[in-house]
């Protein structure tokens, strides 16, 4: 009986390390997104299916950073978001792309993207993880293809290793590929701004940051809501089009006419490093943003916001309180962040212009 | 006691292995059902490329590639009730013989319809990166404004005034208005069928290619020879191919 039972248990054992095996072909590093206290939760569920962990994110950081994800290996998604603008194209109203040709848009800073149930300027895009796949493919940014991109990470060693590590079975294909990718932008956050640290009681707004505040709260918080610095919808801020680059933003994805002329309201935090502003990057400086909500505004325009009919007044001090009050939106820590850093190993360099 | 601690290590033993043998339980099931899609033009099959039609409205016109997405599909039981293909997605691409016929294991029983969907349901197109079928790399996928193309087809005709003469639908959008996802539920020739475990059976679809330009919406080439983006426009063409599709045979092996 007890050399029986003793069978029974070896079996039991092995059968059992056996299934361990089989389910866990290396250990996974899990990582969380930090929701900062008092913030809402995230809208967007984006690590849902797709577990965030310190080998997924590696490897987005390294397709990030590579230029092997555009045809002819100049352009990285970092060449257009690059780490010190917060990731948006520094002094740029539009970004560069393959063959001297130019974006149509000015590129947004990524962060916070976990709030964000719709990306780009005009939301056309419901999901982090297929969002790469626009400016892979577009012809005026990195102008390759998912078969060729897959081609060229399958004969890298140094990739085949990463894909190994970050997703069991170490398939190298394009959901893969999307979902690392996806892991890396979507932990980008920036919440240790100086305005953060005011609001935990870790530091003192100055005299002229406290009265900007209150012309922020007065003037802008209705659509530039706190804490994301974007209520994330979509508006008419009347800039009127561009001529010379028409634009129609959300009406181009909803197909109704009453979203000519919005576009997702952009986030106010890091807007000192993100200039310029608006979507085809029209204005150069914070001062010419005031001054048009100020006495800018096209009145004429049917789906301008509702916000905006009535005329903002804010006076001069007014305006460079609110400035100094905007400075204490950039995220230092964000930006000065090694873990988002170009990977010490990788091939191009990330300021490519 | 020694029963007892016998029955703990038994149980225990079953616990471990019941995965595993469910598991192999799965996979050892064999397809009972086989379906085939067979795309015409004028009742005749489909040629790509080469062939030159007419339809309805006496407009000549040749197509060169058609691709389009089967999912969600279902069997009705004669008692109404409804058995689904598990991760049911197809890519139905005319170029690939492959593609076109598929067969999957379903519960036996006597069943009498058989419904899908033509397109990817709404949530797989809010659901981020997939794979498979509906991986982007099939070229089904829209960057810009996300969603799947749920039916493609390409070609060209003398009656368009596109560049080079193109015919180019790339029907999508599953939102609102724009939602041209439809839901086909066709009853099955000589029903109930009786599936076995020991047969397979296939049911074969014939898809009417060319109704796209006639039924029930009048669509012409020379006025509407390219439809690219989710709108009023996918939406009629969408009504006219959900009326493509009928059974044309259902065989047991």
């Amino acid at each position: 009986m007890k050399i029986k039972i003793t069978i029974l248990l070896l079996i039991f054992v092995v059968v059992t390390t056996a299934f361990i095996n089989k389910n866990n072909l290396h250990k996974l590093t899990y990582l969380k997104l930090t929701i900062p206290k008092g913030w809402p939760k995230p809208t967007a569920n984006i690590f849902a299916n797709n577990a965030l962990t310190e080998e997924g994110f590696q490897l987005g950081r390294q397709l990030f950073y590579d230029g092997i994800l555009s045809k002819d290996g100049n352009f990285s998604c970092a060449g257009c978001h690059q780490q010190f603008a917060a990731f948006a194209s520094f002094d740029h109203d539009f970004s560069h792309g393959f063959n001297n040709s130019f974006t149509t848009r000015n590129a947004p800073g990524l962060f916070n993207i976990a709030w964000q149930k719709e990306l780009h300027w005009d939301g056309g895009i419901n999901h982090i993880e297929v969002q790469a796949l626009t400016p892979i493919t577009a012809l005026n940014e990195m102008a390759e293809t998912l078969p060729s991109i897959l081609q060229k990470l399958k004969a890298d060693t140094s990739y085949i290793r990463l894909f190994k590590n970050a997703f069991n079975d170490g398939t190298i294909n394009s959901q893969h590929l999307l979902k690392a990718l996806a892991q890396f932008t979507g932990s980008i956050q920036s919440y240790n701004t100086k305005y953060d640290k005011v609001k935990r009681g870790e530091a003192a707004f100055t005299i002229s940051e406290a009265m900007g505040y209150k012309t922020f709260i007065a003037n802008c918080n209705n659509c530039h809501k706190e804490p994301l610095f974007t209520d994330l919808s979509f508006r008419n801020n009347g800039i009127g089009i561009n001529v010379k680059a028409p634009d129609y933003g959300r009406m181009g994805i909803t197909g109704i006419a009453s979203d000519s002329l919005k576009f997702k309201v952009p986030s106010l935090r890091n807007c000192t490093v993100t200039f310029p502003y608006m979507h085809d990057g029209r204005m150069y400086s914070l001062g010419k943003v005031i001054d048009h909500y100020r006495n800018g505004i096209d009145t004429t325009q049917s789906t301008l916001d509702r916000f905006l009919r009535k005329r903002i007044v804010i006076s001069d001090q007014e305006k460079v309180d609110l400035i100094s009050f905007l400075m204490t939106l950039k995220d230092e820590a964000l930006i000065k962040d090694p873990r988002f850093q170009q990977p010490a190993n990788s091939r191009i360099l990330p300021s490519h212009q | 006691m020694r029963i007892r601690v016998r029955n703990i290590v038994l149980y225990a033993l079953f616990c471990t292995c019941a995965p595993f043998i469910i598991n192999a339980q799965l996979n050892k099931s064999k397809p009972t059902i086989k379906i085939t899609f067979i795309n015409t033009i004028n009742q005749q099959p489909l040629v790509l490329a080469t062939e030159q039609y007419t339809n309805c409205h006496n407009e000549t016109f040749s197509i060169s590639k058609l691709k389009y997405y089967i999912s969600n599909i279902s069997l009705q039981n004669i008692g109404k009730n409804n058995t689904s293909e598990r991760n049911s997605y197809h890519l139905i691409n005319e170029e690939d013989s492959l593609s076109k016929s598929f067969s999957f294991f379903i519960r036996p029983d006597q069943y009498e319809a058989i419904s899908f969907l033509i397109g990817v349901d709404s949530i797989k197109n809010v659901s981020g990166a997939q794979t498979d079928a509906l991986d982007p790399l099939n070229g089904m996928f829209w960057t810009w404004n996300t969603g799947y193309i749920m039916f493609k087809m390409e070609g060209t005709s003398p009656q368009s005034k596109k560049i080079n003469n193109k015919i180019e639908y790339h029907i999508g959008g599953f939102g609102g208005i724009n939602n041209v996802l439809r839901t086909i539920k066709l009853n099955l020739v000589k029903a109930p069928i009786i599936i076995t475990e020991q047969t397979l059976t296939e049911i074969l679809i014939q898809v009417d290619v060319d109704k796209i330009w006639n039924n029930p919406n009048r669509l012409t080439i020379t006025q509407t020879p390219v439809c690219t983006t989710p709108g009023t426009l996918a939406a009629s063409i969408a009504d006219n191919y959900a009326t493509a599709f009928k059974i044309s045979k259902v065989i047991s092996y």
